[in-house]
């Protein structure tokens, strides 16, 4: 008599899959989508703030004048035309003079994440990336079976005492990271933005180690007030790949986003794309050049910005004024986020049942690290949830630290966590929460 | 008057807020799946504010109910069934709402002379009062290690934990009673893990072949439950006949000592001396791929879709 694992491939799938598995954390975000439940923890855009009757029809139109183009193939590397309109784009985000010829079109900047870790990345090399990171990026890294190194950021950004602690000690070991993941504006999770003098600082220790720099920058634009930082692309042209997005300034369903990367590095991106996915999706990609040449979306950038801005301050004002003491967060200055750190001894994990019955939901920061850290630590996302909803969230979630405080020192006193759980892979938030 | 499948109208509910909306989700899209098959009319509804229009103005020959933890098991909803008249699947609320607090089903399958592990369920208010340090260590003094520790209410192990060492358990009761107020402690019981489900298609509550789970990891948790894989199932359990008889006995008086009605699955180990000791029961069992009443039913020579239609015909003529 023999069992069954329910799974006939057991033994069969890549060793990379080992740890892929269902998980508690993930169950819960499936609850976070329910009405009843806050959501503090989506990053999706509100897309409900575009002028979806204008975006309507000009959708329409671009079937009905152009469909035979319009739902064909394309070339791997992306429409022509969008390529030059991305180019006005990135001028606006602080790259000027750039040539569409070197603009690779991506299915979001996600997989330009996916390409740039594929290309890149052999088992166990090693990749720097500021602690907490995007989890996306992560789980790129973790499927190229790379070393994440978590190098620390403040309020204003990643630090560059820290990063030459990391290059210094690696070169005194003998070893080399491949590059350095970095989002410098409203960080994700963060909220933080690289300050203007650490830029250069960062690329210079970059040159100094040879170091490639990934620059990701999708919430560039979304600066509250209208303010943009020079891009690391620009202080060091050849040593940056730049990954771009329309999900934050346009509509994250359309899944289009860009890589703009030195010469050798664009072929070989282009390459691999081909070989994933033949083209990226040409209606996607002729609705947003079609939405960048007949639709205000400057205006809209600026419609999204003071919609932001207005969550923001709600998010900051209900924390001031209902959180805990020894509650501390970050205070962005643009993008979706805000990153909060419990008092010590609590854990963001941990303590999400109790969130979930009080109908609020966040991430826990332990998924935003590959090393297990951030267990006092959670992402609070600001960009979906109206600001009522954010102060009555916030209110739960004021209401949940108390009771964790409560049920820790009635069993661990005001002693710090000692177990550091590592966030099983499979349970990162889907890309509704990513 | 008896319908035909072929004329049965179903609402399979299914979501809901409880910490296993996601298990509930994958439980209802597979009844639904089943009772399509079985030529049974059916719709799947996540409860909400529109949930009693709905049935009024559509109304089914019955509900079943694939809402796992709270939203399913606890009895408030099928109370909310009864005030409206609509017939469903399964157990009604006080025998629900009996089943649902481990510490109370403990109790009462104990009285109706089943064996199951000592325990202590207590609130987080006893330790805080009482101090937390010298409860835990009169409870580790009693029962020894290992312990079990999980929420006297839920399922799907969802803050389940083995403890291995008194100093791992003041962090496990803070993981735990995130999950509910009050926590149940017993001694880890070794020995061979089996789950038998127990229906009663109208010749009274029958149990069907034991399910034996053995988790690769060495624990049954949330992630061995639903990754398929994970787990190696043994349907019917690698038994003894005088075992396998007890399990199957067990199981039903557990179901007939609660008070259920129409379907249960009762976790049990079976020590290396043949003891059947009960751990909990489900009134409202998964349905997903993983999950072991439909590895039960297979077993038995039944077909999913075809027991759920005729448990849906016998509510709708109750």
């Amino acid at each position: 008599m023999t069992g069954t694992t329910l799974d006939p491939y057991s033994g069969r799938y890549a060793q990379r899959t080992d740890g892929l598995a269902v998980s508690e954390i993930r169950a819960l975000f499936s609850v976070a989508n329910r009405p009843e439940v806050v959501s503090l923890a989506g990053g999706m855009p509100y897309t409900a703030a575009l002028p979806l009757d204008a975006v309507g029809s000009m959708l329409g139109e671009l079937v009905a004048h152009n469909g035979a183009t319009v739902l064909q193939y394309c070339a791997g590397q992306g429409d022509e035309r969008l390529r030059e309109l991305i180019c006005d784009v990135m001028a606006l985000e602080g790259i000027t003079g750039a040539s569409s010829d070197d603009v690779v079109i991506t299915v979001g900047s996600q997989q330009a994440l996916d390409l740039v870790s594929r290309i890149f990345l052999d088992p166990g090399d090693i990749v720097l990336a500021e602690g907490p990171s995007y989890v996306g990026a992560l789980g790129t890294f973790a499927a190229a079976e790379a070393t994440v190194l978590h190098v620390v950021l403040d309020e204003h950004g990643l630090v560059p005492a820290a990063l030459e602690e990391t290059l210094a000690g690696l070169a005194a070991e003998g070893r080399q990271a491949k590059f350095l993941y970095t989002v410098p504006n409203f960080h994700n999770p963060a909220g933080v933005t690289l300050a203007s003098e650490r830029r250069a600082e960062i690329v210079a220790l970059c040159e100094r180690y040879d170091l490639l720099i990934i620059e990701d920058n999708p919430y560039g634009l979304l600066g509250f007030d209208g303010q943009t930082l020079p891009t690391l692309k620009s202080l060091a042209p050849d040593r940056v790949v730049y990954l771009g997005s329309f999900s934050k300034t346009f509509a994250s369903g359309v899944r289009v986003g860009w890589a703009f990367a030195p010469p050798a590095i664009r072929d070989k991106l282009v390459l691999l794309s081909e070989s994933q996915v033949l083209c990226p999706p040409m209606l996607s990609q002729l609705a947003v050049a079609e939405y960048l040449s007949t639709q205000p979306w400057r205006e809209q950038i600026k419609t999204f910005r003071e919609l932001y801005r207005e969550r923001r301050d709600a998010m900051l004002d209900a924390l001031d004024a209902l959180m805990p003491p020894g509650c501390t967060w970050t205070k962005p200055e643009g993008g979706f986020y805000v990153w909060l750190t419990l008092p010590e001894g609590l854990d963001a994990k941990v303590m999400q049942p109790r969130g979930i019955a009080e109908r609020v939901a966040y991430v826990p920061g332990i998924g935003f690290y590959a090393d297990g850290a951030g267990q006092r630590e959670m992402r609070l996302s600001y960009c979906y949830p109206t600001p009522e909803r954010i102060r009555e969230g916030v209110r739960r979630l004021a209401g949940v630290v108390e009771q964790e405080l409560e049920l820790r020192a009635t069993f661990l006193g005001s002693s710090p966590s000692s177990d550091r759980l590592r966030w099983p892979r499979g349970s990162a938030p889907g890309p509704e929460l990513a | 008057m008896s319908r035909r499948v072929g004329e049965l109208t179903a609402v399979v509910l299914a979501g809901g807020l409880a910490y296993e909306r996601e298990v509930s989700l994958h439980s209802g899209r597979r009844v639904c799946e089943a009772l399509k098959q079985a030529g049974v009319a059916v719709r799947m509804l996540d409860p909400d504010g529109e949930l009693l229009a709905g049935l009024a103005v559509d109304r089914p020959d019955a509900v079943f109910i694939a809402l796992h933890g709270a939203d399913g098991e606890d009895g408030a909803l099928r109370s909310v069934l009864d005030l409206a008249d609509v017939p469903y699947v399964g157990s009604d609320a006080a025998a629900c709402r009996m089943a649902w607090d481990k510490p109370t089903a403990k109790a009462i399958v104990h009285a109706a002379g089943l064996t199951t592990p000592a325990w202590v369920a207590l609130p987080h208010s006893t330790f805080r009062e009482l101090g937390a340090a010298v409860v835990l260590d009169r409870i580790v003094e009693r029962f020894g290690l290992p312990l079990m520790v999980k929420p006297a209410q839920g399922g799907s192990a969802l803050g389940a934990l083995v403890i291995r060492s008194a100093a791992d358990l003041p962090a496990a009761m803070v993981s735990c009673l995130s999950y509910g107020d009050t926590v149940l402690l017993e001694p880890y019981v070794e020995g061979v893990e089996v789950s038998v489900s127990v229906v009663d298609l109208g010749a009274g509550p029958v149990a069907l072949p034991a399910v034996e789970i053995v988790p690769t990891s060495g624990v049954f948790d949330y992630a061995a439950r639903y990754t398929a894989g994970m787990t190696t199932y043994h349907t019917p359990a690698r038994l003894p006949s005088a075992a396998t008889d007890a399990v199957a006995t067990a199981a039903v008086r557990a179901h007939e000592a609660l008070g259920l009605r129409d379907v249960s699955r009762t976790d049990a180990i079976v020590t290396a001396d043949g003891v059947v000791q009960f751990l909990e029961v489900n009134v409202s069992p998964g349905m997903t791929a993983t999950s072991m009443l439909p590895m039960s039913i297979e077993a038995a020579g039944l077909e999913p879709g075809e027991v759920i239609a005729t448990l849906l015909e016998r509510a709708a003529t109750r």
